[in-house]
């Protein structure tokens, strides 16, 4: 990330939202869309620039589930864990995700291709359990199907 | 004169009265009864975050959180009932399901708000499943250290670090279980913009955050038979480790504490206020190079509480220059232990240990804060002790403190003027400086040393002393977050290139200046620290010599070894640089 186009993208932000209440939450959801997550750095600069300390914002950021602090991978896997897809067995599936990748629930693997979410009912529940990769929705998911959707996205690259 | 509006309500069936605003917490003393709670701390504002505090208002059907509901005329409030006792043990038992029970082995062991209440209402088996987080134990900042498992949520900590103080270091991360003390983003301390007051430590209910015991570390050296172990305490200490032994809040025990220190084992026992007077030869020359002969920037900052220099650093890098670059009183009193005294009686400064008794925990950051600290060709002081450390020495040493006979200090290094004992509280600092310039500019002695303008507990003092006809324009503040105010003025001031608002700014980061210090005994609130100001303006008081320029010892330390305040040799011991400094690290 250039440095320099940072505090340029934070001032337009902070800019934008100056002097309206409760704007703190405004300022960082135009960040989180502008890079996809809130860098550290980018916290840091919206501190310097508006003033607020970076304590409160990261209470904030940590407050709400909305909000990540590490960068998104090229493929973003969610699992549900709504309350059918609970049932029918999506804790072995984040269990078989995580020791495949090595990540924990809001991480990204080190080669920045995988980032794992655990999410709350994708509002398909007849299909449970459901696995999302982006855009792409597998249903009545297996544990011994998780390689296989992994192995497939890691085979476009 | 507004009279205070009285309201009528009833406890517990008996009527009371109490004061307009007061909340049920408060009144409930009117009616002889004590309402349990966790989190409500006599110096802070309630934040309704432990739930042990609830009580039942007739006529409503909820319990209500006594701490922060206010009286309101005509309630009628029970306190204790069956239902009411069950619910506060219930929500005793869920804190200790995630509440480590290593207490033997806890810093605050004996000494520990939750434990005293579990013993108070008997808890004798945990009803629920222990769940602990899986948190690291923060010790990187070697002055406090942070469990954060032992941690209750009781927002003391970050109530007093983010508002107490606007340092802004420690925060909630997270929510629900998951809720953790710590900095911005999980980093340590030492990364954060912590500057080791302590404030946080002093107000913990728990052990989630103490000072870094170095007890051990000072009865090894105490044995060790090739050390030649000197001490020194500060000014506050004397005034607050009574409380814990049962004296009254206030009591000056300076003479028991120099014949306790030698049944300890110290060889020499020095005193901080010494260095408090030495300081001001050193601050108060420095004052009057800027202001009369017009070398260096104005107003002079004074630079003696190491929490402030940090604060500076850290958020006030473009003002450095303004800061005195006298060291702290026990920096110097280091310095000239392993040079002057080190000298004077023939002894191998390389055997010398010096070690510093302080009401403050940013002290044992400070010996090491820079090459400075090591001037005497060692490092000047080798440990700093706070005053809750030194009563658990005593009673480690079996010492029965209250029957220790008085004793008098090494005088060499230990000896003070009135000046030098008022260090301790805030304003003490200015008001010593005031009586030495004023002798030093007019070479008059003044007939009255006192300055109330600057005692006492209010957060800004400001005001304007004549000497002979100039006048100096002063601030005291006490309380980091008073600071920000006053140096607002000063950069805009120096921005505009206008007039400065001030020629002589004190700081203290702690509310009441070092007698509220971080390394003070538990539960400090406005009363006890007006207290234990009180038992040094009292000591001043009764002196003969109450100004520094008058302290026989420090003169002669002047004739046989130091020359002049602000020689060359002052300069190479007795003074420090500061740098910018960043407030992450990461």
């Amino acid at each position: 990330m250039v440095v320099e186009n940072l505090q340029d993208d934070v001032k337009a932000v902070v800019d934008r939202w100056k002097g309206k209440e409760g704007n703190l939450i405004m300022v960082l959801h135009d960040i989180q869309d502008r890079y996809g997550y809130v860098p550290r750095a980018a916290a840091l600069e919206v501190s310097h620039q508006s003033g607020m300390p970076l304590a409160r914002i990261y209470e904030v950021l940590t407050f709400y589930n909305y909000f990540k602090l590490q960068a998104p991978g090229k493929f973003n896997i969610s699992v549900c864990l709504g309350t059918a897809c609970y049932l029918k067995g999506a804790p072995a599936l984040i269990e078989e995700v995580r020791n495949i990748l090595h990540v924990d629930e809001g991480q990204t693997t080190k080669d920045g291709l995988f980032h794992l979410q655990i999410v709350r009912c994708l509002g398909c529940c007849g299909l449970a359990p459901v696995i999302t990769v982006d855009q792409k929705v597998y249903s009545a998911v297996k544990k011994s199907d998780v390689m296989g959707i992994i192995g497939e996205h890691s085979k476009t690259i | 004169m507004p009279t205070t509006i009285k309201i009528k309500a009833v406890i517990n069936g008996i009527a009371i009265e109490a004061e307009a605003g007061a909340t049920i917490l408060e009144a409930a003393q009117k009616a002889q009864v004590k309402i349990p709670t966790l989190c409500k701390h006599p110096d802070l504002v309630p934040s309704a975050g432990c739930g042990i505090c609830v009580v039942r208002v007739k006529g409503n059907r909820k319990m209500l959180r006594a701490c922060c509901t206010p009286l309101e005329a005509g309630m009628d409030i029970i306190t204790h009932d069956p239902e009411i006792v069950q619910t506060r043990r219930t929500v005793l038992e869920l804190i200790m399901s995630n509440h480590p029970t290593d207490c033997l082995v806890c810093g605050r062991n004996n000494n520990c708000e939750l434990q005293k209440i579990c013993a108070e209402f008997g808890l004798r088996e945990a009803r629920f499943e222990q769940m602990l987080p899986d948190l690291p134990i923060d010790n990187s900042t070697n002055t406090i250290i942070l469990d954060p498992r032992k941690c209750i949520h009781c927002n003391r900590c970050i109530d007093v670090c983010q508002n107490g103080q606007d340092v802004w270091a420690l925060s909630f991360i997270d929510r629900g279980f998951k809720t953790r003390i710590a900095p911005a983003g999980d980093i340590k301390l030492a990364e954060s913009p912590c500057v080791r007051c302590g404030q946080c430590s002093a107000h913990c209910p728990t052990g989630a955050i103490c000072e870094n015991d170095e007890t051990q570390k000072v009865w090894s050296l105490l044995q060790d038979p090739e050390k030649y172990c000197v001490v020194q305490i500060a000014p506050a200490v004397r005034v607050a480790v009574g409380e814990g032994f049962g004296y009254p809040v206030g009591t000056n025990l300076t003479k028991k504490l120099y014949a306790l220190l030698r049944r300890l084992g110290f060889k020499a026992v020095f005193d901080t206020n010494f260095g408090a007077d030495l300081t001001i030869m050193e601050e108060g020359h420095e004052f009057i190079e800027r202001f009369v002969n017009k070398k260096g920037p104005l107003p002079l900052i004074t630079s003696c509480c190491p929490a402030w220099v940090d604060y500076l650093e850290k958020y006030y890098g473009d003002m450095i220059d303004l800061f005195s670059s006298a060291k702290s009183p026990h920096e110097m009193v280091g310095a000239l232990s392993k040079t002057y005294y080190a000298q004077k009686k023939n002894i191998d400064p390389a055997k010398i240990k010096v070690i510093s008794i302080m009401p403050c925990t940013a002290k044992k950051f400070e010996i090491s804060r820079a090459a400075d600290m090591s001037a005497s060709g060692f490092q000047d002081v080798d440990v700093s002790l706070t005053t809750r450390e030194l009563i658990r020495m005593i009673r480690q040493a079996g010492i029965d403190f209250r029957q220790l006979p008085d004793e008098s200090s090494d005088l060499l290094l230990g000896d003070y003027a009135g000046s030098g004992t008022i260090f301790g509280a805030t304003g003490g600092v200015m008001e010593a400086a005031l009586r030495t310039a004023y002798a030093a500019i007019t070479g008059e002695e003044l007939k009255n040393v006192n300055f109330n303008a600057v005692r006492g507990l209010q957060g800004i003092k400001e005001t304007t002393v004549n000497i002979k006809g100039t006048e100096v324009r002063i601030a005291v503040a006490h309380g980091l977050r008073n600071v920000g105010a006053i140096m607002k003025k000063v950069r805009d001031a120096r921005l505009k290139n206008e007039p400065l608002p001030y020629h002589f700014i004190e700081v203290m980061a702690c509310p009441g200046g070092c007698v509220g210090g971080g390394g003070q005994p538990y539960m400090v609130n406005d009363d006890i620290r007006r207290q234990r100001a009180k038992g040094l303006y009292d000591e001043d008081a009764g002196l003969k010599h109450r100004c520094s320029h008058e302290n026989f010892y420090v003169q002669q330390l002047y004739r046989d070894f130091l020359e002049k305040p602000l020689s060359h040799k002052s300069h190479e011991l007795l003074h420090t640089k500061y740098k910018s400094r960043p407030l992450y690290t990461k």
